[in-house]
């Protein structure tokens, strides 16, 4: 089970209260994870990474383990706390705009 | 009993005010989608419970969301807004060429007809159409494929498709405006285009005549009169009789004739309102002074209306969809301003009050008339 955290606005949108949990099969990455969370929430297509692209979009970040992962590879594997579930998954809305 | 919903899109979010067909006594509700910019709200003539908004914010892009109970709920439906083929370049502010992007919905235009077709302008400059309320979109590519839109620019706000007007009698035939590129005529439902300019004269380009790069702020039509336009050019007012073919200017005695908002009174077809702002770098009215002008003569001739606006120390702007008109025995006109104020004149614009005031920077303003 993965634990994702999303910013506020996106929770609003996807209608959800907390952490978001998620089985992703096989290898976990951004890309995998990121597919699982706009399956189970379709509405939160297009508002972290572009629809056709699939790239993020620019004021959004991926924070996992104290770590920033947003300039890490789609595809590379994520670490193994946050596909243990022992350290959430963070979707963060860049500090932007004063 | 009548009635009227006013559907306000700010900065920080939406909301809908409502009044009786008396409309002196207003509530408010909202804030929906608190935090997200809403450019636009506008409401389905086929349906009035069927609503569009666009919901967007840099960092979450574009949402659209439809309501079937007048604005008490809402749904998110289709946000995929993807150009045609290749979507090629336009002209960046340093006259550079750019890729087409899709930044965000700026207006919404539902059919005169049916519920599920509605226009989606968006920027960069392209028209949208559903067929199906809202949950897919495709690009009428026509358009962004015209000959001279490799040499589009933007303007200060984006390179946007701002406006967009379906002939009543023929919707065939629709009109476009963007900024800086001008306004476009189809009339095969959106499959062919052409620019309709002539009689524009922007100093502000290299040559003030050219059939493409002027800023086109606003098109207003009165369903009655389809073959007459009335623009708020950046600078300039003007006129058509022909459906675009040829415009004249009609600023006449106008303090200023910079501007953003245009509209017509509904019973009216020659009574239009503007409200002058003082220039293109002061968004401002003149003199501190928030005057909506009136021509009753389809322009030229202009009186102000100040009843009840602010007289001094205003120092707001009015954007360009911003202002609307409810279609009462008594025409009302409304305004919305980026001070967070929206006006109402219940009177075709003799006296005016504010329905909100203290929202967030309005950015559109849409009536209802309901049954």
């Amino acid at each position: 089970m993965i634990r994702v955290v999303l910013p506020a606005h996106l929770r609003a949108l996807a209608r959800v209260e907390g952490e978001v949990h998620l089985d992703v099969n096989g290898n976990v990455t951004q890309q995998t994870l990121l597919d699982e969370l706009e399956s189970r929430f379709p509405v939160l297509r297009g508002t972290i990474r572009d629809q056709v692209t699939h790239r993020r979009r620019a004021y959004v970040r991926f924070f996992a383990c104290e770590c920033d992962l947003s300039h890490e590879s789609p595809d590379e594997p994520l670490p193994q706390a946050v596909t243990s579930g022992a350290e959430p998954f963070l979707v963060v809305g860049a500090m932007a705009g004063g | 009993m009548s009635g009227v919903r006013v559907l306000v899109g700010t900065r920080k979010g939406a909301f809908v005010i409502e009044s009786d067909g008396k409309r002196e006594d207003w509530k408010i509700f909202g804030p929906f989608f608190g935090g997200w910019e809403i450019y636009h709200v506008k409401g389905s003539p086929a349906d009035p419970n069927r609503l569009y908004a666009s919901q967007s914010s840099s960092w979450f892009g574009q949402i659209v969301q439809r309501s079937d109970d007048g604005g008490k709920t809402w749904e998110p439906v289709g946000n995929r807004f993807v150009y045609d083929g290749e979507p090629g370049t336009h002209r960046w502010y340093d006259g550079t060429p750019h890729p087409w992007e899709f930044a965000r919905v700026w207006h919404f235009e539902p059919s005169h007809a049916d519920p599920d077709l509605v226009y989606a302008g968006v920027e960069d400059a392209a028209l949208f159409r559903s067929t199906d309320g809202g949950n897919n979109w495709e690009e009428l590519s026509g358009l962004r494929r015209h000959p001279s839109a490799g040499g589009w620019q933007p303007g200060a706000g984006g390179m946007c498709l701002h406006t967009i007007i379906v002939d009543p009698r023929d919707p065939n035939r629709i009109f476009t405006a963007i900024s800086a590129a001008g306004a476009f005529r189809s009339d095969d439902a959106g499959v062919t285009w052409r620019p309709i300019n002539r009689g524009l004269r922007s100093e502000g380009i290299p040559e003030p005549q050219a059939e493409v790069g002027h800023c086109v702020h606003r098109l207003a039509m009165h369903p009655a009169h389809p073959e007459v336009l009335f623009m708020q050019k950046h600078w300039d007012v003007m006129r058509t009789d022909d459906a675009g073919d040829s415009w004249r200017e009609v600023s006449g005695n106008l303090p200023t004739d910079f501007g953003f908002a245009i509209d017509v009174h509904a019973h009216e077809p020659q009574t239009i309102y503007v409200v002058p702002i003082k220039s293109d770098s002061e968004h401002y009215p003149l003199d501190g002074r928030l005057r909506v002008y009136r021509s009753r003569s389809g322009g030229d001739e202009w009186q102000a209306l100040t009843n009840g606006l602010p007289q001094e120390n205003c120092y707001v702007n009015v954007l360009r969809d911003a202002m609307a008109v409810d279609s009462l025995d008594s025409c009302g006109i409304y305004f919305g301003t980026t001070g967070g104020q929206v006006y109402a004149s219940p009177d075709a614009g003799e006296s005016w009050k504010p329905i909100a005031r203290d929202l967030p920077a309005v950015l559109s303003v849409e009536v209802q008339t309901l049954a």
